[in-house]
């Protein structure tokens, strides 16, 4: 018998009636990090110290779980999947992550993400490429890499992430999980390993709706630490999930979901939003509205270089902490400079360097106006325009990317120009704070893609309802992946 | 005095010392000769680590935004300056640089000099920002102390309307002054709490001409000299016609021969690459919020002048000296309310009293002499019972041997002596042993008379009244 493939509330269940202890829990799933570890590289570090807790009322309690090592882990080596941090251990717990303590969930792994969470394809970290458990030859996305292949190889039912871009919620995707980024500031991001401070945002990858929302209840609260953060009290998710989404009201943007648009479309893409056009009639046969609206073509096109400039700007200035000094391997050098350029030159790679060159070419004093206040001002146009169609519906529906996750080495071709936007339309809900989750809607070819919804700020209990009803109408929750290929 | 007109700016640096915490972490906001005990991780830039704003920082930089007479933005916001340097651990500095950020903006305030005129210095902007960690550069190698690290610190900065150097520290003292009096800063440059940047230019006309700017000026003597030798320095090159080699750089103030060396020139300038600081939610700063900060303004030292003058009549020199520094004030008003007469109080303090803590560098608040002890010395003179010769030396040995002013006229048998019968028999007796010198007196050399007096002050060790021997002594001549 194993729990680490079942739901949270079975697995507590199991608990509570005495089937299985805490400690065999962790057992089982340090064995299972063990198993899958050679074949998807999903962990920075194994604890395999870890025992098991007590057991309470909590859902969580007792529970195994993993942690994106972008989280500050007090005692426990925490990299951020970089070189510039591989030996460093902290000496104090995120937020999110002393929230789950509080309740008595139990770390057991440390997971590997796109170095610093830049990156989305998990082949950027400092222990190597992540791969996809559903078939090996393909990537995962990222950043969130490790922790969506792990939760999806069915290693324990859930594990943290931190969503910038996407991070979360592509790779949840690709993976056939659920990945779920509140509102901004429901989440205390203190501890979680700066990236783009506008745009970063702490949340969860799980197997279901309710385990998300069980898990979010945990990690959320305000922080008299990090001064975005809200308070969310009154907010109980696991409890707002009834299922009942009659005349709720979602919107898909049309330029991006209609197969005309796409002269270069393969099969695949053909199959994704076909498949995307069957989840919107189950949302209608569920009793919700679902409406085709235009969306500013020049906005959707401006997406992903909005992305670029506000994300690589704020990195730059984020990471100059990194010098070797307080913190991470000292550089060699006859003076401070020398120190940490060497440093920081064989702390990160190539990918991350180019981002803060990018970064720094924006905000210098003759560029800024140009590119990071004209970034900063569609910016604000993208988010204007999605709060007056939050106005009329509760929720953007979308496809998660063009397809399935792509293979390793895939290179850039013709059709790439034309999806772009589709790839990258998850950074609206970054750009806006929004709350947002993706769910398994089925497969092409046998390997999992996603459906998205995005809400309003503060109504994430409205976005997971929607979420949790859709789910129950496809038999994909609580999967774990097989090996296809 | 340069022939050229003379245009300055100041940026003064000013920490606020008297928080609980610092700026933007609960670390604590003090100063102490340990080094690194009062950080947090934030103060060390630690990964994952966030800004949370002091409130307190906040009201007060409020306060001098409206004491300064200053725009105040609609919101609160902070920005990052970006450079490496290793007293930055975070690699920027949280600050408030581009308009409309900073707390304060286009302020003035009006200045008065010694001899009573006044001048108004322009405010360009006062702003809230993090110190960085102080460093020690020893022979191979540099030691950080992060104490220092998000300490707050207060950037006010002028507009070059400045023409000389001493109306520029005239206006820093008084800067000094109001940061001390409202409660903000110690104030004190021997703790690193003020430090200035100093911008000086000359020009034949009305238009500015090129500026150059002077980093670190860490005391306000340093900043009178740096501008003087700055002023000269511009001047003889524009003198021999090379006023093409004054560049638009910045210089850094050598303190030890009170000269400017080069750091670098405006082609090397750094780009700082600001942008809004995102962990720190805009604020909307209410006039409720504003109207409450207006009430809590104290009494500003000029204002303290005014009273001082009006009411208790001081000169206005008395009145400058005394407003000056805030423990003198505070002395002052002390003596005041012990009931010892405002000029007494004004001619004990700007006189022994200032002199005693100037030469041994203390501090009015602390030294043994209190406005209570003051008062023993100033009613024994008040009632007669000692002379004000005596009241001097009960000065200095009260100071001296740190005891009770009552004890030591004890001890001392400091007693004036006023009883007419007694002075008499002892200035007869005196004029009785000198009738040589009686004799020259008579002769016109009327200054004999003070020697007669100093006759009778050594025979009765000071204590006699002066104003009865002379009486005395006047008349007794005069039988002769």
């Amino acid at each position: 018998m194993t729990y680490m493939d079942k739901s949270l509330e079975e697995i507590h269940e199991a608990l509570i009636s005495g089937k299985v202890t805490s400690d065999e829990l962790v057992q089982e799933s340090l064995k299972k990090c063990h198993e899958v570890q050679n074949d998807i590289n999903a962990f920075v570090t194994i604890l395999d110290d870890a025992k098991g807790g007590e057991v309470t009322k909590n859902l969580l309690s007792g529970i195994p779980y993993g942690i994106k090592d972008n989280y500050s882990t007090k005692g426990i080596l925490s990299t951020g999947s970089s070189n510039t941090l591989k030996d460093y251990v902290p000496f104090f717990d995120a937020t999110a992550v002393a929230n789950l303590y509080k309740v008595g969930a139990i770390p057991v792994a440390k997971t590997v993400l796109d170095e610093f969470g830049m990156g989305g394809t998990g082949t950027t970290g400092h222990t190597g490429s992540v791969l996809n458990p559903w078939d090996h030859t393909r990537m995962t996305a990222g950043s969130s890499a490790g922790s969506a292949a792990s939760v999806a190889a069915g290693v324990y039912p859930y594990a943290l992430g931190s969503d910038s871009g996407d991070s979360i919620r592509k790779p949840a995707a690709y993976c056939g999980i659920v990945g779920y980024k509140p509102t901004y500031g429901m989440i205390s991001r203190y501890g979680l390993f700066a990236y783009a401070s506008s745009l970063d945002h702490c949340g969860v990858l799980s197997r279901s709706v309710a385990d998300a929302a069980i898990v979010v209840d945990a990690m959320k609260g305000i922080d008299k630490n990090d001064m975005t953060t809200w308070d969310s009290k009154d907010i109980h998710l696991r409890q707002s999930l009834t299922g009942d989404v009659h005349g709720k009201k979602l919107f898909y943007i049309k330029e991006l979901c209609d197969i005309a648009n796409y002269p270069h479309a393969n099969a695949e893409l053909k199959s994704h939003l076909a498949n995307f056009q069957a989840t919107i009639q189950k949302c209608r046969d569920l009793g919700m509205e679902v409406v085709e609206e235009s969306f500013d073509n020049d906005l959707l096109k401006a997406l992903p270089s909005v992305y670029v400039v506000i994300a690589c700007a704020e990195a730059t200035s984020n990471m100059s902490n990194l010098t070797g000094f307080i913190f991470g391997p000292r550089g060699e050098g006859e003076n401070y400079i020398e120190m940490m350029k060497d440093h920081r030159t064989k702390g990160f790679s190539p990918l991350i360097k180019r981002r803060f060159i990018i970064g720094s070419y924006v905000l210098q004093s003759e560029n800024q106006e140009r590119y990071f206040k004209n970034a900063q001002r569609v910016r604000r146009l993208i988010v204007d325009k999605m709060n007056d169609f939050f106005k009329k519906y509760d929720g953007l529906i979308m496809p998660v990317g063009s397809g399935p996750a792509k293979k390793f080495g895939h290179h850039d071709n013709l059709l790439s120009a034309d999806t772009q936007a589709l790839e990258e339309h998850l950074q609206i809900g970054n750009f806006g704070g929004y709350p947002s989750i993706t769910i398994p809607n089925g497969f092409i070819d046998s390997l999992p893609v996603g459906v998205n919804i995005t809400g309003r700020c503060y109504d994430d209990a409205n976005v997971l309802n929607m979420a949790y009803a859709l789910e129950q109408a496809m038999p994909y929750k609580n999967q774990i992946a097989k090996e296809v290929k | 005095m340069s022939k050229y007109n003379v245009a300055i700016g100041l940026e003064m640096h000013c920490e606020i010392s008297e928080t609980n915490s610092k700026v933007f972490s609960r670390a604590q906001n003090a100063y102490t000769d340990e080094t690194n005990v009062f950080v947090a991780p934030l103060d060390m830039a630690f990964p994952g680590t966030l800004p949370v704003l002091n409130k307190e920082c906040v009201r007060l930089s409020l306060m001098m935004s409206e004491i300064l007479n200053c725009r105040i933005p609609e919101y609160l916001a902070f920005e990052r300056k970006n450079y490496y340097y290793p007293d930055l651990p975070k690699g920027y500095q949280i600050t408030q640089n581009t308009k409309p950020i900073p707390i304060g903006m286009d302020g003035y305030i009006d200045i008065e000099r010694e001899d009573g005129s006044t001048f108004r210095v322009g405010i360009d902007n006062i702003h809230l920002e993090e110190d960085s960690a102080s460093m020690t550069h020893l022979y191979d190698t540099s030691e950080i102390n992060y104490n220092r690290s998000g300490v707050p610190l207060l950037e006010l900065v002028t507009t070059p309307c400045l023409h000389s150097a001493d109306d520029a520290v005239t206006f820093l003292e008084y800067m000094r002054a109001i940061y001390q009096y409202c409660k903000i800063s110690e104030a004190d440059s021997k703790k690193g709490q003020v430090r200035c940047d100093v911008n000086v230019s000359i020009s034949e006309n009305d238009t500015l001409g090129t500026k150059v700017e002077m980093k670190n000026v860490n005391s306000f003597s340093g900043v009178r000299e740096a501008i003087n030798y700055e002023i000269s320095r511009q001047s003889e090159l524009k003198d021999a016609g090379r006023y093409a080699e004054v560049e638009q750089e910045t210089r850094r103030f050598d303190e030890e021969t009170g000269t400017t060396k080069r750091m670098r020139s405006k082609v090397d300038a750094i780009d700082y690459k600001y942008f809004v600081e995102p962990n720190i939610p805009k604020y909307r700063i209410t006039e409720d919020l504003l109207a409450e900060i207006r009430k809590s303004i104290p009494e500003l030292p000029y204002e303290r002048k005014s009273k001082y003058m009006e009411k208790y009549g001081l000169s206005a020199n008395d009145a400058r000296i005394l407003i000056k520094d805030i423990h003198t004030a505070d002395y002052f008003e002390e003596c005041l309310n012990l009931g010892i007469d405002a000029k007494v109080a004004a001619n004990w303090i700007n006189g022994n009293i200032l002199g005693y803590v100037y030469k041994n560098e203390q501090d009015i608040a602390d030294i043994y002499l209190t406005p209570s002890r003051l008062k023993v010395i100033t009613e024994a003179v008040k009632s007669g019972k000692i002379s004000s010769k005596q009241a001097k030396e009960l000065f200095a040995l009260t100071l001296e041997r740190q005891e009770e002013p009552e004890n030591i006229m004890k001890n001392e048998g400091m007693n004036q002596i006023s009883d007419a019968s007694s002075l008499q028999a002892i200035i007869v007796g005196i004029l009785d042993e000198n009738t040589s010198q009686i004799e020259q007196y008579k002769n016109g050399k009327t200054n004999m008379f003070d020697y007669f007096v100093g006759q009778v002050m050594k025979s009765t060790r000071g204590q006699a009244n002066p104003v009865i021997v002379k009486e005395i002594l006047t008349s007794e001549l005069n039988k002769r």
